[in-house]
């Protein structure tokens, strides 16, 4: 560092020792942590003993990567007071003026072309990897998201048990469907209704709770219906789930190689991949709906009062805003698209089982709704993106296995990433990837509000 | 008193839990009035305004508006009825746009007359319009006090309640805003139930007043009366004003 004009010549080299010292710490810790976990591996042998092996150097390696992390976050920290006088850039970079109002447009007719284009690119074997992890489970994630940020990013009620309203939905399509018949058309809109109807049941006695006390209601409201269903074999079959659940049918032609199926009805060659298709294109519909009614709503009464209610209750009562209703509603319309995204789930998997409503599940959509700024339509869909495209990414790392060995499994580290990638938000980005908020009537022209002058909601 | 009465409280008693902090108050307000409610730090001031919008609920007695028993309503009720609140700490919409404040204000009317009103509004405090489309919280003190009261208005209220309209605000503002409430009250016929501590002000502007001492109703008089008295000189005006 000699050399380099400083401001304080006198407390840099002790700025570089007390950031050695720290990062030495944090690096001691993240080695006792690691000890346990990384250093001490425990495997059968051929013989079916259970044999210790020690490795060291994976133990070196996380204390090694946690000291200098804690270092380069330190050095960070004493350059960026030299750049602080430069303003700091918040929020995306500005695109073009000419571009903007395009990207929308080009963003969802790209996903309206990207499975044909995958088709025609890979093939119908390799394409189906793509539009069915990449496409479908991406777009699941993107429409949960949509929905909670009804509830969480606009009404400011913090629910921690959404995935209660998915499994709703998916229960109601696969026992409506397997039980009396009902087709899948039939299906969707009954388990959106069903899921509002649970939100509303649900909502009526939180009501009274803010923040951390509604929090914890709707953790424990969306254990309750899982566990439900795991206990009460008679109507759901528990533990086992629900066995085959009718597959999509494209407006009651069924997907099969036969004469009434839609390969022949349409002149095309059989193909199963083009169910998935469909599906790819359904979820996208929904996923679609979910945002255009959320920005609608913003702009009527109805959504501006559920912002007001995330910002001050009391004003709201004084205003002489209903905040019974107004919450039932937000409830109610979030669990809705639940239930929607979850008729879809039960229609795309064809199997369901408890299992697949944990509340991991629920954190992961909050995680999504947090991580792309709380109430950004944009933002929540790059989150999704990220956190499930991510997943996947990190399971075609393979030059990962040449470092760590064979039997490295990177998807298996993803919450470890995810929980990093966390932490890393809240330091440098708390308000999300997109934070600023758009006015919802404006004078001449729509100016965002920059992130800066944004609070987070209060829950 | 000849005009009509507007807001009558009769024997109205408050309770948190086991604390009695509302002891039997009676209070009227004529249609066309300025009443004002004068005290002390943890007089119930608030206590009382925040018991005529139902929240909490007067255990005791009866509040009646306008012919109307009001004091079993919900609070969305009331403000419906035509009672506005600029409430204490203004409880502006610190991330929404002045002109969607004022947009929340009128949703009992569920937007007939919004351009009008919203006009009106610009009219009386000239300011908000300059700042229409900026967000709430970065407004000053003074405007942030403006928008409550232009919030409050924008519903059309037949009883404009104002709780502690000066706090922390700097003298020259104060003066401001009780002018225009005045204003107000003069060309429009708004009647007007303000409570405040700061009681040189208030007096001056109220034609009626009300002293609250300990959750009971000591004096009242006119304004004038009641600037006049020692006790309330003592207690209230001396040092300062």
């Amino acid at each position: 560092m000699a050399g380099n004009p400083q401001v304080n010549p006198q407390g840099y080299p002790h700025a570089i020792r007390a950031a050695f010292w720290d990062a030495a710490r944090a690096g001691a810790a993240a080695a006792i942590l690691a000890f346990p976990i990384l250093a001490l591996r425990a495997y059968q042998n051929g013989r079916g003993e259970l044999v210790l092996r020690e490795r060291w150097h994976w133990m070196a390696i996380a204390a090694g990567v946690v000291f200098l992390a804690r270092f380069a976050y330190h050095a960070r920290g004493n350059f960026g007071a030299a750049r602080a006088a430069a303003p700091a850039a918040r929020g995306l970079p500005a695109l073009p003026g000419a571009l903007k109002p395009w990207l929308a447009g080009l963003t969802v007719g790209f996903l309206f072309a990207f499975p044909l284009l995958a088709l025609w690119l890979l093939g119908p074997q390799a394409s189906l990897k793509w539009i069915s992890t990449f496409g479908i489970d991406i777009l699941i994630y993107v429409m949960l998201g949509w929905g909670l940020n009804i509830v969480v990013g606009l009404a400011g009620l913090l629910d921690l048990g959404y995935v209660a309203f998915y499994a709703v939905g998916a229960y109601a399509y696969a026992l409506l469907s397997t039980k009396f018949g009902f087709s899948f058309w039939i299906c969707l809109p009954l388990a959106g209704i069903l899921a509002a109807f649970w939100g509303i049941l649900l909502g009526l006695p939180v009501l009274r709770l803010r923040g951390d006390y509604l929090a914890i209601v709707t953790l424990a409201f969306g254990e309750i219906i899982r566990v439900v269903l795991v206990n009460w074999g008679d109507f759901s079959n528990g533990p086992a789930g629900i066995i085959s659940i009718p597959y999509v049918t494209f407006f009651g032609i069924p997907f099969v190689d036969a004469d009434n199926g839609f390969a022949a009805r349409f002149g095309l060659e059989f193909l199963p991949i083009h169910r998935t298709i469909f599906l790819f294109y359904l979820i996208l519909c929904l996923a679609l709906l979910t945002n255009w009614v959320a920005l609608r709503l913003r702009r009527l009464p109805i959504g501006r009062a559920w912002e007001a209610l995330r910002e001050d209750e009391i004003a709201c009562r004084s205003l002489g805003i209903d905040t019974v209703s107004t919450k039932l509603t937000a409830f109610a319309l979030g669990a809705m698209f639940a239930g929607f995204a979850g008729a879809f789930f039960a229609v795309k998997q064809h199997f369901i089982n408890p299992d697949s409503f944990r509340f991991i599940e629920s954190a992961s959509i909050l995680a999504i709704v947090v991580l792309g700024g709380m109430g950004s339509q944009t933002g929540v869909a790059l989150a999704a993106v990220a956190m499930v495209g991510g997943t996947e990414m990190l399971r075609e790392l393979d030059f990962l296995k040449q470092i760590f060995g064979r039997e490295f499994d990177p998807a298996q580290y993803r919450m470890l990433i995810f929980g990093l990638a966390m932490v890393l938000m809240m330091i440098w980005k708390p308000r999300g990837f997109i934070s600023a908020r758009t006015p919802s009537i404006f004078l001449k022209e729509k100016r965002a509000i920059s992130a800066s002058h944004v609070k987070e909601g209060h829950g | 008193m000849t005009a009509k009465p507007l807001l009558t409280m009769r024997g109205v008693e408050t309770w948190y839990g086991s604390i009695l902090a509302l002891k039997g108050v009676d209070i009227d307000v004529a249609e066309g009035e300025i009443v004002a409610l004068i005290g002390a730090n943890g007089a119930g001031k608030s206590t009382l305004m925040m018991t005529l919008c139902g929240s909490p609920r007067a255990r005791r007695g009866a509040i009646v508006f306008d012919g109307r028993d009001i004091t079993n309503l919900p609070t969305h009720e009331i403000a419906r009825a035509g009672i506005a609140q600029s409430p204490e700490g203004r409880r502006i919409f610190a991330r929404m746009s002045v002109r969607e404040n004022l947009q929340m204000g009128a949703s009992v009317l569920r937007g007939a007359h919004f351009a009008r009103d919203i006009e009106r509004v610009f009219a009386i405090f000239p300011r908000l319009k300059e700042r229409a489309s900026q967000r709430g919280g970065t407004l000053s003190g003074g405007e942030q006090q403006m928008l409550a009261i232009a919030r409050a208005l924008m519903s059309r209220p037949r009883l404009l309640l104002l709780d502690e309209p000066s706090l922390g605000l700097a003298p020259l503002v104060v003066k401001l805003i009780f002018e225009t409430i005045r204003e107000l009250n003069k060309s429009e016929g708004l009647t007007v139930f303000l409570v405040e501590q700061n009681a040189f002000h208030a007096l001056k502007l109220a034609g009626r007043a009300y002293v609250l001492v300990n959750g009971a109703v000591t004096m009242t008089g006119t304004g004038r009366e009641l600037l006049a008295r020692p006790e309330v000189r003592a207690a209230y005006l001396e040092g300062g004003h």
